[in-house]
């Protein structure tokens, strides 16, 4: 019987180690994916956007295989309910990742040098709050104690992104650069939809605070 | 025969209400938790409670012989069922309720009833048991708790391994806390009997040997195992979603601490071993299950800052050291009077 227990328990542990590495890898190639297109390399954004879409489904499939397997073989179940809340809201992180290198695909937005910079920041801001909420995800799993760090790292870089959003944001409309006034309204769409990523990796972040003051000792 | 069996029926009802009520205190959370299955619980449960029960029941008990011995099997029969009723009475009042102290009480009420002078050494030793038992409950969870918390985060275990961990822990410490409570327990049920046994020892060919008295503990081992099996897991829901919230990490601490002080009060060999060493040993004394749980319990919430401590719980447990003994005696003093002036029969020699 313990190594009934331990085998399920193993092969759980690699799926949500799995899992967390998706999430990971998804908020890099979101990065990677608008820098090539801020930078014009259409075709390296093409391949990035298509790795995101083969990334989420795999992450789905992932998701809802630990979901079978926790409540099939009755683990876990004073913290289940906690454990596939997590994943699910981390799995919004990657859908929403995917959705905006498929908006930029589809709109072609046009980018004016100016704001180049602030959108490449504001990725690799809002890309590092899921690099952080995915530790704090690992640090629930195995270190509960480490949980708060990550999560305080999270809020600093999600507040980080909200000033580059809204530096880009005046930018664009107190531009003459810019004249058509929809072109303001898309930059601003676009610089939206990037921060939308570091919001949702903080709302993950503050369940988790609250699994990991259920989950101690 | 059959007034054989009519006279232990007393006994076997209070094994029966034992099954039912204190298998709670030790598989209650990991089966409300659903860590582990009813029946695995169940099976483990009475395995390791008729064993407890035949192989180290007679240290407690003898204790019990020694406050007041029952010579009669009628007088045994009243006695159980004093405590039995006892015991299902302040159940229904919602009062943690202990066979020990019922039982304590109406062999004190056949000692008056019969005129036998009560040991009052035996008696100090139970009630100084009594209030040590919860106090140490208490003692050891705190110990273990900070151990285990320490350990646990220490070895950056992954969640879903010390799931599994745990259950492995909570079988195993389920099953030595069954063991400690059919040993400590065990005394409660058949204790009164040993006097007046019907049974004779078996022996087959010198490998296997079985006096009377286990015979009579494997009896009432059975009828422990029974009110496991069919009346337990009621009370198990009941534990486990309901008075104590426990995770199930703590609930091994708290079974682990209170399955420990069953067994300290209930080994004749760590007792003997004690004593070789020239060491002051624990008193092999019934103690309650659900009081040394209720022990570990605030000594968790002591450990976490004192938070939750529960003091009405506190104050109903020593209240239940005075009124369960005194309901049961009373109870029992009637009844054997009824006994013996209404249905004619011997209640003591």
């Amino acid at each position: 019987m313990p190594k009934f227990f331990n085998s399920k328990s193993k092969q759980l542990e690699g799926d949500i180690d799995g899992f967390l590495d998706r999430v990971t890898t998804a908020g890099l190639i979101f990065q990677e994916g608008v820098k090539a297109y801020v930078i014009g390399k259409k075709d390296k954004f093409e391949k990035n956007y298509k790795d995101i879409t083969d990334l989420e489904s795999d992450a789905d499939n992932i998701r809802r295989d630990i979901k079978h397997k926790l409540y099939t073989y009755m683990l876990i179940p004073e913290s289940r309910g906690d454990v596939l809340g997590l994943l699910e809201t981390l799995d919004d992180i990657v859908d929403i990742c995917e959705k905006v290198l498929e908006q930029f695909s589809i709109e072609n937005p046009e980018i004016p040098e100016f704001l180049k910079s602030d959108f490449i920041e504001l990725s690799e801001l809002s890309s590092k709050t899921v690099e952080e909420v995915v530790k704090a995800a690992r640090a629930f799993f195995r270190e509960i104690g480490m949980v708060s760090d990550y999560v305080n790292k999270v809020h600093f870089y999600e507040h980080e992104a909200d000033d580059v959003e809204e530096h880009l944001k005046r930018s664009a409309f107190n531009s003459d650069e810019i004249k058509r006034f929809s072109h303001k309204v898309h930059m601003r769409y676009f610089a939206e939809k990037i921060a939308a990523v570091s919001d949702v990796a903080e709302s993950v972040a503050e369940r988790l605070s609250v699994y990991a003051i259920k989950r101690r000792i | 025969m059959l007034t054989i069996i009519f006279f232990l029926s007393s006994g076997l009802f209070l094994g029966w209400s034992l099954g039912a009520n204190d298998a709670a205190n030790i598989f209650g959370t990991a089966v409300g938790t659903k860590m582990i299955k009813f029946k695995t619980a169940a099976l483990i449960c009475s395995i390791f409670i008729i064993l407890g029960a035949v192989v180290s029941g007679a240290g407690a008990s003898h204790t019990l012989g020694k406050l007041g011995a029952v010579n009669q099997l009628a007088g045994a029969f009243i006695v159980a069922l004093a405590a039995a009723i006892t015991v299902m009475w302040m159940t229904k009042a919602g009062l943690p309720v202990s066979t020990s102290q019922a039982i304590v009480g109406a062999i004190i009420g056949w000692n008056f009833f019969s005129q036998t002078a009560t040991s009052m050494s035996s008696l100090y030793k139970i009630i100084g048991t009594w209030v040590f038992s919860p106090i140490l409950s208490a003692l050891f969870a705190f110990l273990f708790f900070h151990i285990t918390k320490r350990i646990v985060e220490k070895s950056r275990i992954h969640l879903m391994r010390l799931d599994s961990y745990t259950r492995i822990g909570l079988l195993i410490v389920g099953a030595f806390g069954s063991y400690s409570l059919g040993a400590n327990n065990i005394g409660n049920v058949m204790g009164v009997f040993i006097n007046s046994s019907p049974f004779k020892d078996i022996s087959i060919e010198g490998l296997f040997h079985l006096s009377s008295i286990q015979q009579l503990f494997l009896l009432g081992g059975i009828a422990i195992a029974f009110g496991v099996f069919t009346y337990s897991k009621k009370v198990m829901m009941t534990v486990g979603s309901g008075i104590f919230k426990l995770s199930p990490v703590t609930a091994l601490v708290v079974v682990l601490a209170s399955s420990i002080t069953l067994f300290l009060f209930a080994s004749q060999g760590l007792h003997d071993l004690l004593t070789s060493l020239h060491l002051p040993a624990f008193p092999l004394v019934p103690v309650s299950s659900s009081q040394a749980v209720v022990g570990s319990v605030m000594g968790i919430s002591l450990a976490k800052g004192g938070r939750n401590i529960n003091y009405k719980k506190l104050s109903q447990i020593s209240m239940g050291w005075v009124a369960t003994p005194l309901a049961s005696a009373i109870l029992a003093y009637v009844a054997l009077f009824f006994m013996q002036n209404v249905f004619m029969q011997s209640v003591f020699q």
